[in-house]
């Protein structure tokens, strides 16, 4: 009988790529909730005359083309860009778990709507509907939540379902069912705790592409709107300065590749870590 | 074979009805008069509901549900409000330009992902492994649109080696159809070749510790020669996965590429067309996309079944 | 060996891409941000239409010159009867349209019943109401009948609404267009590019270009690259932000000139607190327009008092009616009754100017207490929401007809502004064609919307054209839109 190793907080620190992903996200984690309640300058203010300034002891990262602080731009804008990512992720998973959890346990009929709703969501293309919806209810970091979201359903769904189903046919699941169990105490109980790490390890990852999906939104300037900020949208602002002030791109530019870079590597070494068994229950297929 | 085909192409065919209900369904909704759109602030009462009248914009909704479908059987999407040609003419002007591009972009990205992938694998633990690692985790963190701009950046405006956009018919010149292709693709691509490197030397990593290597090894072939006849060949399984998926991720990505390098393609078309409010363009366009990546899932489906027998007798999926 | 052969054919393969020629060019790529949807100036509101098609390939009986002034057309001159009801054109002899058909008083009254017809679908239609009758005299006279005196009318027959269009291919022109212009359509790549080509037949002078090609670029920066890739020649309106790129650069000139938008903050005169004319008084001490023009517009436009433009010669400048002072609009708002100042909404369409001077005001009013949040729109929502359904509060928006003070006298317009006194000076100046007399009502109406503070009015929009050095003859300004080829030549 086989059973998911329990995590060993002190195997976990040694990952060196873990180690150093998860470090990095969690200071960017900790500069965007600082700005939650403070910033060197408050970015609704506008001060034309100061624009594009150089670094300096008054602005460290020098001003954009409103003269707003870069710095207090880019807190103020991680904070944004984790939080758009954070709670698609939280749609994604709250809906697509249960849903793949429901497709494993249930099988039949009920198991093949819920994949051809699945195929559906994946085969719609992504950023096209997300445009769509937020036509339809107005362009905002709110409605692009929702609709990054909608696309993490369908990923969660199959993570879960795969490690459901490998699982499902191991002995004390068996012995639970023939206990009398229901399918969502056995699910509760049993299933949970054991995918969960195959999701957290999903959950990072569809966190990063989550940052990424909000910037392509900003660009085609249907995610954050102004007078908020975030990181896609710092982006797209520059491009018309590019060379002018290559420094305005640049900075929000390189935040981004080190976000999505740290959090890729905080979820590889979480995935190599609870490796091989791991990879075994479908994290491979399930994940991009 | 015959049978999992038909049950995989009727899941298909469901899909796509489905697709197209809530397309519908969602663009009704929309609120916004692509009639007041088209005429401008100054255009009387009378001449909207002028247009109104000659676009059809008032019939009953599921009226216009099943003529819409119905003429998608025989070929005809019906006539776009804002540009008065048949939307059927509009998309495949269109498609002359995203095919071409997703299908480069496809060819680049498995043509340097894969390769990075095998070389990193085969010398993993290396200084090379690491540096194509880090490669490979830059390349699926750039933005691309922004990538797109440093291309055209680079390439166009300093060496002035290849266009910045735009696009020259086939039929006119297939050589700058292709030059401005060239850019578009690179951009389009290389988060999925990152993506394919990782995966590629994952799989690969996995499979050199397996018994089948072991055996082959022991049999006298070098690890080289056993990971490429045999390992490669077993590591394709996940990738292929990848690759199905791939589709419909660089297609979503021909939105903001197109846009980048203002090439006439379909994801440009079904942006600007919600923007105009012009229903019908969106709806057929985006049925029209739903059923290329469908398609392909169907077609990669098969391929893996046809490749590993033990997956037809799977359930479902 | 073979490698080199490869690289040497591709390299070869590449240079077709390229375009230019090295002596004098009589070909033109100019880059412009929208793409029209159709092709019919007749038919749709789009400036792109206009800006493709209006006086290259349509012409009318008048066209407007680049000073804002009427010029004869396909109407070589005219006569106006004492009472100012009839308008008696003469037209030009010889003039063909592109498929070949003669140009006569047919098209002309075929044009005008299309314009007029009660299923017409031009999107000016209420500007041609006031025509009563259009009779063919002879084949090269045409007679136009008005129901009352209207001083505005020979710039209205220069419009791209009233070009002239042929029975034979009338229904086409929003795919095909057909017109007695300088240039012939020949070819649309939708999504791309639409080339137009000298039309050898034309009555008039020649143009100096033989082939234009629009190529449509939707993103900023893509068009700043495509100008410095010597891509495309030049573009007739493009973002204030990149001009210092091309300032600094001696390959290209920056064209910075005026058009007819006035640039304002709308408030909902119908909606309280925007009735009460206390607070747009104090809405009005608080705009800091050299702010707002530096940031929204780079610097470009010029600030304005009222809805006129300043390069009119019957503009007054009425921009210190309610001068920068904070302590005076807070003030005006506490003796209104909002002494802590007050939430509003601020709806703005999907245009820089708009975008970014909504950012930029709503920093300016929070200083006296006017917390406004924006809401960014697409076309279609502002279409409907704001100037449809007159839900909104506070707007940005642009207004580039010429000549259209006359929307603040229509008490239904989204501005909820019904003013009697402001009416009668309208309905004054519609019935007076003295030029005078026009010029002190006139007067009368840009003074009486500036002390009512109706909308806080921002700044002119510049028309801001980056071109190559080598090009010249391309306008400065534009009176009307357009972007008009035939003046267009290299110079080396």
């Amino acid at each position: 009988m086989t059973d998911l190793p329990a995590p060993e907080k002190r195997v976990w620190l040694r990952h060196p790529s873990l180690r150093i992903g998860a470090v990095a996200s969690l200071v960017f984690l900790l500069v965007g909730f600082v700005s939650i309640a403070w910033v060197p300058y408050p970015i609704e203010v506008i001060n034309v005359g100061a624009a594009m300034q150089d670094p300096s002891p008054a602005h460290w990262l020098g001003t954009d083309h409103l003269g707003r602080d870069m710095l207090s731009m880019i807190m103020k804008g991680t904070l944004t860009s984790f939080v758009v990512a954070a709670i698609a992720v939280a749609i994604g998973a709250l809906i697509g778990v249960p849903l793949g959890l429901a497709a494993a346990a249930w099988g039949g009929p009920a198991e093949w709507t819920i994949l051809r709703v699945n195929d559906f969501l994946l085969a719609f293309p992504a950023l096209i509907i997300a445009i769509l919806i937020t036509t339809i209810f107005g362009p905002s970091a709110i409605n692009a939540m929702i609709a990054v979201g909608i696309f993490n359903i369908p990923v969660f769904a199959r993570v879960a379902r795969g490690g459901a189903l490998s699982l499902k046919t191991l002995d004390y699941v068996g012995a639970a069912r023939l206990a009398g169990m229901g399918p969502i105490e056995i699910a509760r109980r049993h299933i949970l705790p054991n995918i969960a790490s195959l999701i957290i390890v999903q959950a990072t990852i569809q966190l990063a592409l989550g940052i990424l999906a909000e910037a392509s939104l900003s660009y085609v300037g249907l995610g954050t709107q102004p007078p908020a900020t975030s990181l896609g949208l710092m982006l797209k602002d520059a491009q018309t300065y590019a060379l002018l002030k290559p420094s305005l791109a640049l900075i929000p530019g390189i935040t981004i590749i080190l976000i999505v870079v740290a959090l890729n590597l905080a979820g590889d070494g979480l995935r190599d870590q609870l490796d091989p068994k791991l990879r075994r229950l479908g994290g491979a297929r399930g994940a991009a | 074979m015959i049978r999992f085909a038909l049950t995989k192409f009727l899941g298909l065919a469901a899909t796509l009805l489905v697709a197209a209900a809530i397309t519908f369904a969602a663009l009704d909704i929309l609120p916004g008069d692509p009639a007041r759109f088209i005429l401008g602030i100054n255009a009387t009462p009378d001449a909207v509901a002028a247009l109104r009248e000659q676009l059809g914009l008032d019939a009953p909704a599921l009226q216009r549900f099943f003529s819409w479908i119905g003429g998608m059987f025989v070929g005809d999407f019906g006539l776009s409000y804002t540009q008065g040609q048949p939307v059927g003419q509009l998309i495949a002007g269109r498609l002359g330009v995203t095919i071409p591009l997703t299908v480069i972009a496809m060819i680049l990205s498995a043509g340097i992902g894969l390769p990075i992938g095998i070389l990193a694998a085969r010398r993993r633990g290396s200084f090379a492994d690491t540096g194509l690692m880090v490669l490979a985790q830059l390349g699926v963190a750039i933005p691309n649109f922004w990538f797109g701009m440093l291309l055209v950046l680079l390439f166009s405006v300093t060496l002035r080696w290849l266009p910045p956009g735009g696009f020259v018919p086939w039929g006119e010149n297939p050589f700058a159809a292709f030059a401005s292709l060239i850019l578009p693709s690179i951009a389009l691509a290389l988060p999925q070749a990152a993506i394919l490197a990782r995966v590629m030397r994952t799989a690969l990593v996995d499979v050199q510790g397996s018994d089948y290597i072991r055996t082959a090894r022991a049999k006298g072939l070098t690890l080289s020669e056993a990971v490429w006849k045999h390992g490669v060949r077993n590591a394709m399984l996940p990738v292929l996965t990848i690759l199905g998926l791939q589709f419909a991720y660089l297609v979503a990505g021909t939105v903001i590429v197109e846009n980048v390098f203002y090439l006439p393609g379909l994801g440009r078309l079904i942006f600007d067309a919600i923007s105009a409010r012009d229903l019908i363009l969106v709806r057929s366009s985006v049925i029209i996309l739903v059923l290329a990546v469908i398609g392909t899932m169907f077609l990669t489906d098969l391929a893996y079944a046809w490749v590993d027998p033990r997956l037809r007798s799977r359930k479902a999926e | 060996m073979a490698l080199r052969t490869a690289v040497a054919a591709f390299a070869l393969a590449l240079s077709f891409v390229g375009i230019a020629d090295a002596a004098p060019r009589t070909d033109l790529r100019i880059g412009l941000v929208l793409e029209p949807p159709a092709l019919d100036p007749t038919a749709g509101a789009a400036a792109a239409i206009d800006e493709v098609v209006y006086q290259n390939v349509f012409e009318g009986l008048t066209r407007i010159d680049e000073t804002g002034a009427v010029q004869p057309a396909l109407a070589s001159s005219w006569d106006v009867s004492a009472d100012g009801l009839s308008y008696t054109f003469h037209l030009v002899e010889g003039a063909t349209f592109h498929d070949g058909t003669t140009f006569d008083a047919d098209d002309v009254v075929f044009t005008y019943g299309r314009i007029t017809a009660a299923d017409s679908v031009n999107a000016q239609k209420a500007l041609y109401a006031g025509i009563d009758s259009v009779t063919a005299v002879n084949t090269s006279t045409v007679e136009l009948k008005l129901k009352g005196p209207d001083g505005l009318f020979l710039f209205n027959v220069g419009r791209g609404d009233a070009v002239i269009v042929a029975p034979e291919s009338a229904a086409n022109n929003a795919n095909t267009p057909i017109g007695t212009g300088p240039f012939k359509f020949v070819n649309w790549q939708k999504g791309a590019d639409l080339t137009l080509e000298q039309y050898a037949g034309y009555w008039g002078t020649k143009p100096a270009l033989t082939k234009v090609t629009y190529v449509f670029i939707n993103d900023a920066a893509a068009r700043v690259n495509a100008l410095l890739a010597g891509s495309i020649d030049g573009i007739n309106n493009t973002d204030a932000s990149t001009l210092p790129v091309f300032k600094a650069d001696p390959r290209f000139k920056v064209v910075v000139g005026s058009t007819e938008g006035e640039t304002l903050l709308v408030q909902n005169n119908a909606k309280a607190p925007f009735s009460d004319l206390k607070v747009r008084q104090a809405i009005a001490h608080s705009l800091d327009r050299a702010e707002i023009i530096a940031g929204a517009s780079s610097g470009y436009g010029t600030p304005i008092g009222s809805h006129f433009p300043p390069h009119s010669k019957d503009y007054v400048d009425l921009t210190g009616t309610y001068p920068y002072d904070l302590d005076a609009a807070r003030k005006l708002l506490a003796e209104a009754g909002y002494p802590d100042g007050f939430s509003a909404t601020l709806k703005l369409p999907p245009v820089p100017y708009a975008t970014v001077g909504g950012q930029i005001v709503a920093s300016q009013l929070a200083k006296v207490g006017i917390k406004l949040t924006q809401v960014n729109l697409d076309w279609n929502q502002w279409l409907t929401d704001v100037f449809t359904n007159k839900d909104y509060d506070l707007t940005i928006i642009s207004h580039v007809e010429p000549f259209d003070i006359g929307i603040y006298a229509d008490p239904n317009y989204y501005f909820g502004y019904n003013d009697p006194d402001f009416q009668a000076i309208m309905k004054q100046l519609n019935e007076t064609t003295d030029e005078a007399a026009r010029k002190e009502l006139l007067i009368a109406a840009q003074k009486r919307l500036a002390e009512q503070a109706v909308n806080g009015y921002l700044f002119e929009l510049a028309q801001t054209g980056v071109w190559s050095a080598k090009l010249e003859g391309m306008w400065q300004n534009a009176p009307v839109e357009g972007v008009v080829l035939s003046g267009i030549r290299w110079t080396e």
